[in-house]
């Protein structure tokens, strides 16, 4: 068994240095820039994580990119379909259109949580779209997520019961009083809300009886949103089992049957179990994916409380184990694998890869589309996990985020990191780290040893090895020993930029150097 | 829409297929199809090439001594010149001495397994490393950039659909493989690069002996293994290369504390162990000694000595190591560096960047001697002097490649980017192709130039056997001032008269060359 920390919430109250600033950045947001870094740096703790728990403004609609190869009758070139009629024919493209609008939000989000909280709930409260097939649908069930994540946690799980997209993809909208379908009220508790742990009693009784409560949710495919058919809502009394004290949801008709999804809520919400389970996947989603005896004494249990004592408010949470000596252990920096969105995200910020113009809507979207498309071929589509249980990565022991590693997908990130720094076109735009222009913003390039250890300790975030600064160096100094070499060559190209055959030489090297960095398993963690 | 047309709709997805490990980025950028163009290769024989790279620039000038020029030496390099008296006489070779340290190929020489290739170099020298290496690499011209390494391209010529359908029973191994930290852009096919690289080599020999690099007793080392192991997993070639290294219990012995020696005794243990890679490379810097080459009370120790003990014995031991393991019949090496040093040391007991310099290939089956003539040092001193390139490095890729990898002439053109003649450096019956005996045409003289010292007509007087005939005309930096003959001639006697344009007073080297005959004129411009 590793070592993990055995510290618990106490609050520290510390001036975040380079390190930890990149560590609380990344573990918050999807990959860092040194820009991020340095508004970081200096900043105590407690205001750090004040600021990054603040929401940020909701992004600009998906627009029509698609507009060139496929006209839309309904939604002109650049102005978004978000609300326009239901077409067939376009529902691919407007899917691509969201998906890369998503991973767009992603890259360009500023220094705020929100959209690792929207990632952490499109895990928790997932939509396949292979299921849910209208972006339309799904684009609001984004703006649920994003409405709610640094919310209330009990008021999204009734937003969620009735969210269009959740209602199409557990069957909510066939549920009704002739022909009761369970689907919603099993995952409701086994998923989003109590989970499978040993406390977690309720019965097979318990979910007949949620599904009755559950009954006479519909979709209105015009207006996009749910309606209440009272028609076909279970009015018959619901018992619930000893593990909710026995309690009963009494029967109500017309409009007010409405109301006994607040009850059911309220019922489920008052078992202790709701915020343990919450605060262990926020734990494994932002920390690391152990949970013994005593984490769940020392982190848990005190998380939780403190979810309850906020009337179930996530920023409090949020902000107790963002200060907690726990997630500041240093036993923690490093330990996380990254998730296929945190290394396609991280990898482009990391590396200040420059994007089109927003306004070239056909290229600005095919090129977000890049780090969706490798995401999803690394096992993580966005709006799109293998199951109603989220992605295997998050929840499947023994190896949890280690699932996201394998032959396959291991290669696949080496290659795109490769890829990327020699560049390709996109639709006519050379996707590429600027290597030369990068390596510029280190504080002395022409410096072999300051460059190795500064790009080092911003790439990797365990320590760096000798030997790895060695082989490094070999790069750098084309096998020679002198660390003039590598000087020349940089200062050659510095002094004569225009110099073609200058700056080969010194974009290969960098290359290389740079392509070694990544290929380290040392770059799969943060 | 289903998660298989997600990723279909994405447009052309870059579809790698089983690309390799450690590859090399500049793979990434050359689409060309030379693999449609070129047709497999029938006459796979189980050679090995093992190719040493010496980074910096290695002085030739005091590695392989040319003892008539001893006394113009001493006029440009006296401070570094090693003592006539210290110098390793070579068997059959008078004229010529080997640097004090290298006993080892003096013994190798002696014992007919070394073949000496004078004055390598190409036309118009670069004198920066990186673009003179990249030169060497791809076997481009000096004024063009090839994306291509040439034994990529060899490579590529064999094994044309690499890597789709890699590793197979015919191939089960990797082509090529290289010792360091990635892989050379000499391995840089069309597309792919065609070799893997063993990328650390305390990695590998953990590999090989089944240990475990550590790693800390804590959540990171967890993580750090686990995806260290799935690494080593996708390493297709792993467990072959593992497996054959295991095979191998015994070796001779090698020098200890001998960088090069650790690389070529896991090369000859991987040979032995039955890996079927054609094609190994390894490297030995700090070749580029601008000052301190050699000890300033002794210039026959120093730096440079050190560097070519190293070498000197750690192929000496890999030479018995392959005799010992009974695999010397298919293995020859090459060393090659991407330019010599100017001929006049510098006031720090070094030397700057020059030009040609010899080339080194060992083995049973290599003819054993030296191909070209000692380097002419001209009697007037000039700080900036270079020496005259007598054979392309070109030409022994290609000897190489023809003569030991059994390449077709018509190919050869094509993987070497133009046709280039072949040198008698190995023996007959590798492959078909007939050897040239030097010797025949010994005290021949092809070419003579006159009125020299000339002003305004130069007469030039050649011979050749037949087939192709280059003569060509540098100046001292190696820089190619004319072509004045370069076609397929009869056999015969021919005269050639230049009136130069333009040329300024110096030195010049015209050089003559007819298959592997070749011989260098020293000229005086006096215009």
């Amino acid at each position: 068994m590793p070592i993990v920390s055995t510290k618990g919430l106490t609050a520290v109250s510390e001036v975040l240095d380079t390190k930890k600033a990149m560590y609380l950045l990344r573990r918050t947001l999807f990959g860092i820039s040194r820009n991020d870094v340095a508004a970081f740096v200096g900043k105590n703790i407690s205001d750090a994580v004040d600021e990054l728990l603040i929401a940020s403004p909701a992004p600009n609609p998906p627009l029509n990119n698609y507009n060139n190869s496929k006209p839309d009758a309904n939604v002109a070139y650049g102005q978004t379909w978000v609300n326009a009629p239901f077409d067939q024919d376009l529902q691919g493209d407007r899917m691509f259109s969201f998906k890369s609008w998503l991973a767009g939000v992603m890259l360009t989000q500023n220094h705020s949580i929100t959209e690792k909280m929207c990632l952490f709930f499109q895990n928790l409260l997932p939509i396949e779209s292979d299921v849910v097939n209208d972006p339309r649908v799904l684009y609001r069930n984004y703006e649920m997520l994003r409405r709610n994540c640094l919310g209330n946690f009990k008021v999204m799980i009734k937003e969620n019961t009735i969210d269009i997209a959740m209602l199409q993809y557990l069957n909510g909208d066939k549920n009704n009083k002739n022909a009761p379908d369970e689907n919603y009220s099993r995952e409701l508790q086994e998923l989003f809300t109590l989970g499978k742990g040993p406390d977690s009693k309720y019965t097979e009784e318990d979910v007949k009886q949620a599904a009755k409560v559950l009954t006479g949710y519909q979709i209105n495919r015009n207006t996009l949103t749910y309606f209440f058919n009272s028609a076909l809502h279970d009015t018959s009394n619901k018992t619930f089992s000893s593990f909710y004290n026995n309690a009963t949801i009494t029967g109500k008709t017309g409009a007010q049957g409405e109301q006994e999804l607040q009850e059911l809520i309220d019922m489920i919400f008052q078992q202790q179990e709701v915020a343990r389970h919450f605060c262990r996947k926020l734990y494994k989603f932002f920390v690391y994916y152990e949970i013994d005896a005593i984490i769940e004494t020392n982190v848990i249990l005190p998380l939780s409380q403190i979810l309850v004592n906020n009337n179930w408010e996530i920023k409090p949470v949020l902000k107790a184990l963002f200060m907690s000596e726990h997630f500041w252990d240093t036993e923690n920096f490093g330990v996380h694998i990254k998730s296929p969105l945190d290394f396609m995200i991280g990898y482009m910020k990391e590396m200040d890869i420059a994007l089109p113009s927003t306004t070239s809507y056909e290229t600005y979207y095919r090129v977000l589309f890049e780090p969706a498309k490798y995401a999803a071929l690394f096992r993580q589509e966005i709006y799109n996990p293998p199951s109603v249980s989220g992605w295997e990565a998050y929840y499947q022991l023994p190896l949890y985020h280690e699932n996201w590693i394998n032959t396959d997908t291991i290669t696949r990130r080496n290659q795109i990191s490769a890829f990327l720094l020699v560049g390709y076109n996109v639709s006519g735009f050379r996707l590429q780290a600027d290597v030369i222009a990068y390596t510029k913003k280190f504080s002395t390039p022409s410096d072999p040893n300051l460059l190795i250890d500064e790009a080092l300790s911003f790439l990797h975030t365990i320590t760096a090895t000798q030997p790895l600064k060695d082989s490094l160096k070999s790069i750098l100094l084309f096998n020679q020993t002198q660390d003039y070499y590598w000087t020349d060559a940089w200062n050659a190209h510095i002094n004569d930029p225009t110099n073609a055959s200058k700056k080969n030489t010194v974009s290969g090297l960098l290359t290389a150097f740079y392509k070694y960095i990544f290929d380290m398993a040392e770059y799969q963690l943060y | 829409m289903k998660r298989r047309e997600f990723i279909k709709n994405s447009g052309k997805v870059i579809a790698l297929g089983s690309i390799l490990p450690g590859f090399s980025i500049s793979a990434l950028a050359a689409h060309n199809s030379m693999s449609n163009m070129l047709a497999a290769s029938a006459n796979l024989n189980d050679n090995v090439l093992v190719m040493i790279q010496l980074n910096g620039g290695n002085d030739g000038l005091n590695t392989l001594i040319p003892l008539d020029q001893y006394s113009n030496l001493s006029l440009y390099r006296k401070n570094i010149l090693i003592p006539e008296r210290k110098l390793l006489a070579l068997n059959g070779h008078g004229g010529v001495r080997l640097h004090p340290s290298m006993t080892g190929i003096q013994n190798l020489f002696n014992e007919s397994k070394v073949n000496f290739i004078q004055g390598v170099g190409y036309p118009n020298q670069n004198f920066s490393h990186f673009r003179s290496t990249d030169i060497w690499l791809s076997g481009s011209d000096a004024d063009k950039v090839v994306p291509t390494g040439w034994m990529g391209r060899y490579l590529n010529y064999e094994f044309p659909n690499f890597p789709e359908g890699f590793p197979n029973n015919d191939m089960p191994d990797p082509l090529g493989i290289q010792i360091g930290a990635f892989v050379s852009p000499v391995f840089q096919g069309p597309i792919f690069p065609m070799a893997i690289s063993i990328s650390n080599d305390k990695d590998f020999y953990d590999m090989i002996n089944g240990t475990d690099t550590s790693v800390p007793n804590n959540a990171i080392g967890k993580e750090l293994a686990y995806i260290r192991e799935v690494k080593g997993q996708a390493q297709s070639f792993n467990k072959v290369i593992k497996t054959a290294a295991s095979k191998v219990t015994m070796q001779a012995t090698y020098p200890a504390g001998n960088k090069l020696a650790d690389q070529l005794k896991i090369v000859a243990k991987l040979i032995k162990g039955g890996l079927k890679t054609k094609v190994y490379m390894v490297d030995l810097g700090g070749f580029d000694n601008h000052a301190g080459q050699v000890d300033s009370s002794d210039a026959s120790i120093g730096v440079h000595a050190n560097l070519l003990k190293t070498l000197s014995d750690a192929i000496q031991a890999f030479q018995k190591d392959l005799e010992f393991l009974g695999i010397a019949d298919r293995v020859i090496g090459m060393t090659m560096s991407e330019f010599g040093r100017r001929i006049a040391s510098n006031a720090s007991l070094g030397t700057d960047h020059g030009s040609a310099l010899p080339m080194m290939v060992f083995g049973k089956n290599v003819n054993s001697g030296i191909v070209g003539s000692n380097p002419n040092i001209p009697s007037t001193f000039n700080p900036n002097h270079n020496l005259a390139m007598q054979y392309d490095f070109r030409s022994v890729y290609a000897s190489i490649l023809n003569d030991w990898f059994c390449v077709d002439t018509s190919s050869l053109q094509t993987i070497l980017l133009n046709n280039y003649q072949q040198l008698p450096i190995l023996k007959s019956g590798n492959c078909t192709s007939s050897i040239h005996d030097l010797n025949q045409q010994a005290g021949i003289k092809w070419m003579d130039a006159y009125p020299n010292p000339f002003v305004e007509k130069l007469t030039i007087e050649y011979k050749t056997k037949g087939g192709h005939t280059l003569i060509q005309l540098f100046d001292t930096e190696g820089k190619l001032i004319d072509t004045f003959v370069n076609e397929s001639k009869l056999a015969g006697s021919y005269t050639y008269t230049y009136y130069p344009p333009y040329i300024s007073k110096g030195v010049y080297y015209c050089r003559f060359q007819n298959e592997s005959i070749q011989q260098v004129v020293t000229l005086v411009s006096e215009r």
